[in-house]
């Protein structure tokens, strides 16, 4: 989860935030890390380019963007996929 | 007191017609613009639909009687204000104190990116000059001036979405404030991949033809095209040969100050750029016989404007519908396009079509027009042209 | 009708944005390229939004906030910005990113900010400025439409205060791209001497200038904004003469009225004959002052000269570094700004005490 907190930072350009302040469960979004909509989509190219997860539906970006665990439990469930 | 803005003509070059005459016919014939991409270089061809003009850049050059190798976007903005002068019937242009006022939103962009494929490898020598000279948006303005000999004012607005429609305001205020007699005003953009792909980042393109004002739709399709009127003051207007088309009473432009994409869920920029324009005009929202609807088909946008219109206009509506429908989303030129479609429903008293409409929105208060009408009693038109960073303006077209 | 300048904010290779007196000393640069001394932008803008800003945003936000800072208002009825380029940076991440990588894995940040209308928008949205919100991106009249477009809707008497200004950035790929048009000094340049400079080309320049425009005059009133007009490829040095004349007619004025010009010169010896030609045949008696060795040369140069004039009308004093010919002004009622882009774009801006 370290790594992905390192991409989410670069891919967000999150200038003043080392990965050790965000925590494992503290929400993305809104009052959390206060990520909106256009870091959503920041998001999708996350995955699309490290892990190339390719997420069709930005309907389901809420869910797998809660937190780190849950983008972390996506990814992990996604490569266990195969194909 | 200062000169009103009368609409003395229009041109249209888009999707679905080379010439306002074919636009009225596609119209009539529910023939939309959206195919498989056929023009545009781009990797996404046949993942996308997209409204093209069906033409390559050497017809198109050939008609505009401009050099190949222009940006497709001047030479789609020269067809469409030589149809728009023509249709004035105000003959020789040098005669007058002209202005042209036009928009886009990326400028010579398509010639850009063919540069930039040389350009990368070797920044020193790589790409001819030639391709980025008029990567300006004011460049593709000026290539269509000189051309057509427009020297007393020119200018161009960049607003994103609501480009066009800005240019007409600005337009107007020109005339009012007796600077020139006629401005050519409205928009143009051709389909470029820089926008293509720009779109596609913000997952808001349709992989069918897209769906304004229903409840199924997925995004919207990319159009383009150029879209002029010929504003006139009072005196000139008196004077054309087969009178105005109908007057420009009323336009606003305000800002959802929202998000830098994103509409407001309750469209407060849509709210406030409708409700000034209605105000300026004098006029209450039953006056209103049609509303040429921003309609791109995304989700957000479509919910937005529904609301705003609800709040406007409860309990009683005027026909709406979204010629987004047949030419896609022209970016920078839709606000041209729709102003020409506008104002000549005023004066022909025509109500547009909305494509492929099955489902109603839980945020539409009314269906839209579904079918091609004309002769109906049409006193007042509004045009709807809303886009990033908030820009959001309204116009309204007026019998005499 | 009169327009007050109820204040100012200037972003530019020069000590201009800090509390600092007015350019108390030159910033000295070698070479053709200048940069704009940025401030620290987190004085105005949250962190969360400043880590998508390109410069040229950030520039004309700065800008912004310091002139509605010094005009003492929170609210403008009208928010109207002039860029030639737009948002250069995130246009080049864009593009480059496209063109490398297939059309494919493409992030929509740059995108969404390198639309030329993110600099009026950004503003709107940290200001939660609902009002009137424009753009205008015509090369070298990008700065003067924007500001005849506020004359207009000031005129029309619904708005009274109106944030105005220009904005344009360079960045590698614009100053690689202009530099082969053969734009900037081959030979090595120091901007304090571009002005005496006998070669061809100039110095790239770049910044950001905003104004709060009002209908009334106040305490506030720095400047009255008295004129503009833009002259478009001119035939002939006569036409471009006359249209001259006919400004000045226009305000009632004879050249002798003109108690500063403030001219467009960039160091290069083709354009600079414009200039001494207008400045010789038109305006004989008048003080002439330079600005582009201070701000570069750039499509909204414009907008630093009118900071520049709106100034010196309130000190009531032209630095020395920027007179020409002729010695300081002893009195300073009107400054007439003449700018006269790549020869084919021509401005006049005229300031009057308020």
């Amino acid at each position: 989860m370290a790594d992905l907190k390192s991409q989410i930072i670069e891919q967000l350009n999150l200038q003043e935030v080392k990965p050790e302040d965000i925590g494992d469960d503290q929400p993305l979004f809104k009052d959390g890390l206060g990520l909106d909509s256009i870091d959503a989509l920041e998001l999708i190219v996350l995955l699309q380019q490290h892990y190339s997860i390719r997420l069709a539906n930005p309907d389901q970006g809420p869910e797998i963007f809660y937190s780190v665990r849950t983008m972390a439990t996506y990814i992990t469930a996604q490569q266990k996929q195969p194909g | 007191m200062s000169s009103q803005a009368w609409i003395a003509g229009g041109g249209v070059i888009c999707g679905i017609g080379a010439n306002l005459q074919q636009c009225l016919e596609a119209f009539r014939q529910m023939g939309t613009g959206m195919q498989e991409i056929q023009y545009l270089q781009t990797t996404h061809r046949g993942i996308f639909p997209v409204a093209e003009v069906k033409a390559d850049n050497t017809a198109l050059a050939a008609q505009a009687g401009m050099p190949a190798h222009l940006s497709r976007t001047a030479l789609l903005s020269r067809i469409a204000a030589q149809e728009a002068w023509e249709a004035a019937g105000l003959g020789d242009i040098s005669q007058y104190r002209v202005g042209f006022v036009s928009a886009n939103t990326v400028g010579g962009m398509d010639k850009t990116e063919d540069f930039f494929t040389d350009y990368l490898q070797n920044p020193q020598q790589g790409g001819h000059l030639r391709q980025v000279m008029h990567h300006e948006c004011g460049s593709v303005t000026e290539l269509v001036a000189d051309a057509m000999g427009i020297r007393h004012h020119v200018s161009t607005i960049s607003t994103a979405c609501s480009s066009g429609a800005n240019a007409l305001m600005y337009g107007a205020r020109l005339i009012r404030n007796n600077m020139v007699d006629v401005v050519i005003a409205g928009g143009t953009d051709a389909l470029t991949r820089f926008t293509l792909n720009g779109f596609n980042t913000l997952m808001i393109l349709d992989q069918q033809p897209c769906r304004p004002l229903d409840d199924t739709r997925t995004g919207l399709n990319l159009g383009e095209g150029a879209g002029y009127v010929v504003l006139v003051s009072d005196a000139l207007a008196a004077r054309l040969p087969n009178g105005p088309w109908c007057r420009l009473s009323g336009y606003a432009n305000a800002n959802d100050a929202y998000h830098q994409t994103a509409s407001s869920p309750e469209g407060t920029g849509n709210y406030l750029a409708m409700k000034g324009a209605l105000t300026m005009s004098g006029l209450q929202p039953q006056d209103i016989g049609y509303i040429n609807v921003h309609g791109t088909g995304t989700q957000n946008n479509d919910s937005s404007e529904g609301k705003a219109i609800e709040r406007l206009f409860a309990p009683d509506y005027p026909p709406v519908s979204s010629t987004k429908s047949f030419t896609g989303h022209t970016l920078g030129a839709s606000g041209g396009i729709e102003a020409v479609f506008s104002a000549l429903a005023v004066q022909q008293g025509i109500i547009y079509p909305n494509a492929r409409f099955t489902t109603p929105m839980k945020e539409w208060p009314v269906a839209p027009a579904t079918v091609f009408s004309g002769g109906n009693r049409l006193d007042h038109v509004m045009s709807n042209s809303f886009g990033f960073a908030g820009n959001c303006s309204s116009l309204i077209f007026s019998k005499g | 009708m009169k327009i007050y300048i109820q204040g100012t904010g200037c972003v530019s290779p020069q000590q201009t944005a800090g509390a600092g007196p007015f350019l108390a000393s030159i910033q000295e640069y070698e070479g053709n390229r200048l940069a704009a001394v940025e401030p620290d932008y987190k004085q105005w803008v949250e962190p969360n939004m400043l880590r998508r800003m390109g410069r040229a945003v950030k520039m004309g936000v700065a800008a912004a906030r310091l002139s509605l800072q010094q005009a003492g208002i929170t609210l403008p009825d009208a928010i109207i910005t002039g860029t030639a380029y737009g948002c250069l940076q995130d246009t080049g991440v864009f593009l480059s990113k496209m063109v490398t990588g297939q059309e494919k894995a493409l992030s929509p940040t740059a995108f969404i900010q390198s639309t030329h209308n993110t600099v009026s928008g950004q503003i709107g949205l940290l200001l939660s400025c609902h009002a009137y919100n424009n753009t205008f991106v015509h090369k070298g009249f990008s700065f003067e439409s924007a500001l005849l477009d506020s004359m207009m809707i000031l005129q029309e008497g619904a708005v009274q205060q109106v944030l105005a200004g220009g904005v344009d950035e360079i960045t590698d790929h614009s100053h690689t791209i202009l530099s082969r048009f053969g734009l900037y000094k081959q030979e090595p340049v120091r901007n304090t001497s571009l002005l005496q400079s006998a070669t061809h080309g100039t110095i790239a320049g770049e910044g950001a200038a905003f104004f709060v425009l009002g209908a009334a005059k106040s305490p506030q009133s720095i400047a009255q904004l008295a004129g503009l007009t833009t002259i478009y490829k001119p035939v002939s040095t006569e036409e471009r003469d006359a249209a001259i004349q006919g400004f000045l007619a226009t305000h009632g004025l004879r050249s002798a009225d003109i108690d500063l010009l403030i001219c467009g010169h960039n160091g290069n010896v083709e354009e600079n004959d414009t200039y001494a030609q207008v400045a010789q045949t038109l305006f004989p008696q008048t003080t002439v002052a330079g600005f582009k060795h201070l701000c570069g040369e750039y499509p909204t140069a414009t907008a630093f000269a009118a900071w520049m004039a709106a100034e010196i009308l309130k000190q009531q004093q032209a630095p020395q570094d920027i007179i020409l010919s002729g010695s300081a002004p002893e009195k300073l009622d009107r400054i007439l700004i003449y700018n006269c882009y790549q020869g084919t774009h021509h401005s006049l801006i005229l300031l009057s005490k308020p």
